[in-house]
């Protein structure tokens, strides 16, 4: 109940102070350079960053680009390996060896690497970004939907339904995907985190959102640099990012358990 | 033989994707890397060298053969053979993975044999607490703490580089860290789901003591899954390298890769890409046969 509790007020707070941010029109790119690297203030919230900037209005314009990147990228994964999973599962045989050992080279590259990879060779910016993590986002979800499929398929009211001569793709779509649902929330939920984690990771490694933009990962890298005259500035940072995926994955782990979804292997 | 034939098709599959790599930059390649200043001459230099001219299977082609013969390129920055600056930046990756490694098993599989035997006591939820915590704090964000801990206001520690064996706590504590949190409840849920089946109850009723259920029994079945576990999570550690060795400013693959992309050096990104994916794809072949042999349960399926 706590955790349930904790988690939904963090990522409401986050939302709240983002609409609030909206309105009360910050200026994240305004640049004070007689402010510079201060510690939190009453006209600085959360003190300034290297070029003065507030640090506050710069989080809350970041958190808005990471989370839209994150529901972007989750969505387009999901529809791709959702649409591998259901054809590999379903039909199986020859048409499911091929799809599965496609995955499996995508697998091959552990972690960011793939999407390091893509949005070196396209250039930084927000679409090459969301294009390399969508590359290698829709591989866990082709293997978690074919394995379930793999499984419904043998149920009795699929086996019905195609004796009594529904179409393939009606039974996919009406009589399997509905009973996929709370398995796919539940990790769509969990790949938030990692996608906000990892779009992060390509800012900080100067891969992403360009500057004067602000990131999340790109605020961390500058804030590294400054580490010893301004502490503050990497401490706020650091701990927004963790609040946040800490809060998304106890929120997860919530859905999980009260969707009744196995772990997932 | 059906795990060596999946094997050839991946890492085929990987060299193809490496390659096309080179051709996925928009525009000219070429004019990418060299820039607005260089000559018509050097262009068409470069392009000849990377064989850019041929059409893309014959490409493909010679990018193999040259691969076999353990050619990968120059370098387009300093011209270096790239096999040169792998060879010195690769080991010093394998060394920083391997502490990393042995940091997240000494911590993670004890800390997690203690939650799994208190379970749901006090030791058990602030454990399992630590873990999730952990597990929320990616490396670009444990790292700079630790330094800031450890190396700026404790002073203990060196900041970054590399020349003193000093150097390479921090960056190795980086990744070993994250990797026992995910150890701790690996290890914890294995050995839960033992301490359930039968043969520990039997051990029980035989009136073995207990240690020597836990110790003999249990502990021996529950952590023989974590194999693969160890060989999936080597990917993290080494995909994390990249972003800790480049905090740290230790000189391994993952440093060399962020460098080349800086510099636009297409070659030495292909290369480091392939070297990381290869290292993968062979650790985790390596732990499947490990298991397989280790376990007999598997090894009749």
């Amino acid at each position: 109940m706590m955790i349930k509790l904790f988690s939904f007020v963090v990522i409401g707070l986050w939302i709240i102070a983002t609409i609030v941010g909206q309105y009360l029109q910050l200026a994240p790119n305004a640049i004070e350079l007689n402010a510079i690297l201060q510690t939190p203030s009453a006209s600085f919230w959360l003190g300034t960053d290297d070029l003065g900037r507030s640090i506050a209005a710069r989080l809350l314009h970041g958190f808005q680009v990471s989370l839209m990147v994150a529901l972007v990228v989750t969505s387009v994964s999901l529809f791709i390996g959702v649409s591998v999973g259901l054809v590999a599962g379903f039909y199986g045989g020859k048409i499911d060896r091929i799809l599965m050992q496609i995955t499996d080279i995508f697998l091959a590259f552990p972690g960011i690497l793939l999407a390091i990879a893509f949005a070196a060779v396209l250039g930084p910016g927000l679409i090459n970004l969301t294009i390399a993590l969508c590359v290698s986002g829709w591989v866990g979800y082709a293997r978690l939907t074919r394995g379930q499929t793999m499984a419904l398929r043998q149920r009795q009211h699929v086996i019905a339904a195609l004796s009594l001569g529904a179409s393939h793709r009606r039974i996919i779509l009406k009589h399997i995907l509905p009973l996929l649902l709370s398995v796919l929330v539940v990790e769509a939920t969990f790949s938030l985190a990692s996608v906000i984690i990892a779009e992060a990771s390509l800012s900080f490694l100067g891969l992403g959102i360009q500057a004067p933009n602000a990131s999340w990962g790109a605020m961390l890298r500058d804030a590294v640099r400054y580490m010893l005259v301004a502490p503050h500035y990497v401490l706020i940072v650091g701990v927004s990012l963790m609040s946040i995926i800490l809060a998304i994955n106890l929120g997860g782990d919530y859905l999980r358990d009260t969707l009744d979804v196995k772990k997932a292997q | 033989m059906q795990k060596l034939s999946h094997f050839i098709v991946v890492v085929f599959g990987v060299l193809v994707l490496t390659f096309w790599l080179l051709h996925l930059v928009p525009g000219d390649p070429v004019e990418v890397m060299l820039g607005e200043s260089a000559t018509q001459t050097d262009r068409e230099a470069l392009r000849t060298e990377l064989g850019l001219n041929a059409p893309i299977v014959e490409q493909f082609g010679m990018y193999l053969t040259r691969l076999s013969q353990g050619d990968f390129g120059r370098s387009i920055h300093t011209q270096t053979p790239i096999i040169d600056m792998v060879s010195v930046r690769y080991p010093a990756t394998l060394k920083l993975a391997l502490l990393a490694l042995l940091i997240g098993l000494t911590i993670g599989i004890p800390l997690g044999v203690l939650a799994a035997l208190r379970a749901r006591s006090w030791v058990d939820v602030t454990v399992m607490i630590m873990s999730v915590r952990l597990s929320a704090m990616p490396a670009f964000w444990l790292g700079p703490v630790l330094m800031l801990f450890f190396a700026v206001w404790l002073g203990w520690l060196p900041v970054s580089g590399m020349e003193t064996r000093a150097h390479i706590i921090l960056p190795a504590m980086t990744l070993g860290l994250g990797l026992s949190a995910v150890l701790t409840r690996m290890t914890r849920t294995s050995l839960l789901e033992v301490l359930n089946e039968d043969f520990i109850r039997t051990a029980r009723a035989k009136g073995l003591t207990e240690r020597h259920v836990i110790v003999r029994h249990a502990l021996r079945a529950a952590l023989l899954p974590l194999i693969t576990i160890v060989g999936l999570q080597m990917g993290s550690l080494l995909a994390g390298a990249v972003i800790t060795e480049t905090i740290f400013s230790w000189d391994g693959i993952g440093k060399l890769l962020v460098e080349s992309i800086e510099k636009r050096d297409y070659p030495v990104t292909q290369a480091c890409v392939l070297m990381i994916a290869l290292s993968y794809v062979f650790v985790n072949t390596l732990t499947d046969t490990l298991y397989g042999w280790a376990d007999p349960r598997v090894r009749r399926d």
